[in-house]
């Protein structure tokens, strides 16, 4: 099965909070140096929650697509629950099989997220 | 051309996928039945160790394995056998230069020039040895035709000094397709310093084109067994005699030692000197079934078939998308068979996905050689390479997939 499912190619070509956030409370960059890849992350936080999250991504369609999906989900939700996210939450949510090379760039965005989450990160 | 038909038959990977389209010899070659027999029949039939044993079954591996160190010099017209140290791969007989040669002679000060178009094994071992000694190093740029740029007439002035004690670079570059002229470098960078080392990673030329160690008039060539055919885990490191009796061992333990007191130890001479324990006896047993088997195939006509190959893709390419694909390195005719591209907006990864869902093998990044991404201001590019098992349904279909990749993504 192709990894190209309709639901990648959609959030590829019409990522979803795609943009830059002008006050954000945090902003995270994270970089794939094997293939280029970078993902800027901007969050906005009430009271606990997620208020408003927006990303820019250059890079493969995995990766943009993952970021998309993944703050699409991330928006208005706790932020304790999203620090329990992980590579098989990733998985799921893409619902694609990645083998070891292509999974980094799926995880990519979760690792920008993680940082605009997690203190001291 | 080369009779495809004929050597994929020798090529047992194809009848397990008779689909497969191959175009990553560069990363490492696909392997002969002759050569996977080989290990086998080590295997099977004298499985012990080397110069260890005074039984049949160790002598007849060590006549083997020797057998393989004549082949090999004489493959690459070596001097003598005792020139060919068997190492893992190329990195580790760079690494093994860069250490048991760099860590004596470099001092603060002299330079290490190596190429802004290196792999990354022939490029951090130097700028690390030259950080830790106060060295200079000096890189080498390319032109923006993607050769090598040495300076006015070819001469090296200005790159290579008196101080340069070490010249390194590659014979063909992995990313950029393009050959250098080893011969009038090496020429030239002693005419500057006639002290000077001058290295060469050939881990792209020895599968490829005939190499002649005598007439290159360089000082080293590294490569590896696992592109030309060969089995991995093996690697080749020749240099000239007087200078890897003047090196220090690499790794000290069995095999390399000719006495061992309790307070000093005396080294064995090259080759035994670098080989410190069990070999890839196997490896280097087999190694000698790809000489034969490329021999056979005979220069020309390797070369000839690639030729034809590159430049039929790079025409087709062109033809087929035009501009959208861009070549990175030299136009015809100084192209080998290795071509990496971009294709925008899509991503390297998308695109060797999209091929793969076709059978197709691509590499996708920066190929370990950063520096000449960076230098041309591409972050990773797609690369296919051919070899002799390539014909031209091959670059037919990696184009259709190219055309897929505009299907799937655009
Ligand atoms: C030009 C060049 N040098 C060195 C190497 C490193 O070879 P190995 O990984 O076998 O050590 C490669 C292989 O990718 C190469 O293409």
């Amino acid at each position: 099965m192709s990894i190209y499912q309709d639901k990648i190619l959609d959030h590829y070509r019409n990522p979803r909070n795609f943009g830059r956030i002008k006050n954000a409370d945090k902003t995270a960059e994270v970089f794939n140096h094997v293939c280029g890849d970078r993902i800027d992350m901007d969050i906005v936080i009430k009271e606990g929650g997620v208020e408003e999250i927006r990303f820019e991504a250059k890079g493969c369609a995995i990766s943009r697509a993952s970021a998309s999906l993944l703050t699409e989900y991330a928006k208005h939700k706790k932020i304790d629950e999203l620090k329990k996210l992980d590579k098989a939450f990733i998985i799921n949510l893409l619902e694609i099989d990645l083998g070891p090379n292509r999974i980094k760039c799926a995880l990519l965005p979760l690792e920008a997220l993680k940082k605009l989450i997690i203190n001291g990160q | 051309m080369l009779n495809v038909t004929h050597i994929r038959s020798d090529f047992p990977i194809f009848s397990d996928k008779p689909n497969l389209v191959y175009l990553d010899s560069t990363a490492t070659s696909l392997k002969p039945r002759v050569v996977i027999e080989k290990l086998r029949e080590y295997y099977e039939k004298y499985s012990a160790n080397v110069f260890r044993g005074i039984y049949g079954i160790s002598e007849k591996a060590t006549e083997e394995y020797e057998e393989t160190r004549q082949i090999v010099a004489d493959f690459i017209n070596a001097k003598s056998p005792d020139e060919v140290i068997f190492t893992r791969n190329t990195t580790e007989s760079l690494n093994l230069l860069a250490y048991s040669l760099g860590q004596q002679i470099i001092e603060k000060n002299d330079e290490v020039v190596t190429t802004i178009e290196e792999h990354h094994s022939n490029f951090v071992p130097w700028q690390q040895l030259a950080a830790e000694n106060g060295a200079v190093f000096k890189i080498i740029d390319i032109t923006t035709d993607g050769n090598l740029n040495l300076g006015k007439n070819s001469s090296l002035e200005g790159i290579v000094t008196k101080k340069t004690k070490i010249l390194t670079l590659t014979y063909i570059s992995n990313v950029l397709g393009n050959i250098n002229p080893i011969k009038e470098i090496a020429r030239q960078a002693k005419k500057i310093n006639p002290k000077i080392v001058v290295i060469v990673d050939a881990a792209q030329a020895v599968p490829h084109i005939k190499v002649d160690v005598q007439d290159l008039g360089c000082d080293f060539i590294a490569f590896s067994a696992h592109k030309m055919l060969g089995p991995t885990g093996l690697g080749v490191l020749w240099g000239r005699y007087d200078l890897l009796e003047s090196m220090l061992p690499f790794n000290f333990g069995g095999e390399m030692i000719e006495s061992v007191e309790a307070d000093k130890t005396l080294f064995k001479s090259p080759p035994y000197k670098f080989e410190a324990g069990t070999p890839h006896i196997a490896g280097v047993i087999a190694l000698k079934e790809s000489i034969h088997y490329l021999e056979k195939l005979g220069w020309e006509n390797v070369e000839a078939h690639e030729k034809e190959l590159t430049n039929y893709a790079l025409r087709k390419m062109a033809y087929e998308l035009g501009k959208k694909v861009k070549v990175l390195g030299p136009s015809y005719p100084n192209h080998k068979g290795i071509i990496a591209f971009t294709f925008e907006p899509y991503h390297p990864h998308d695109i060797a996905q999209i091929f793969s869902d076709e059978n197709i093998c691509i590499r996708a990044g920066h190929h370990c050689a950063m520096p000449v991404h960076t230098r041309l201001g591409v972050n990773a590019s797609c690369r296919m390479s051919f070899y002799i098992y390539n014909d031209k349904t091959d670059i037919d279909k990696a184009i259709l997939a190219l055309k897929q990749v505009e299907k799937v993504l655009g």
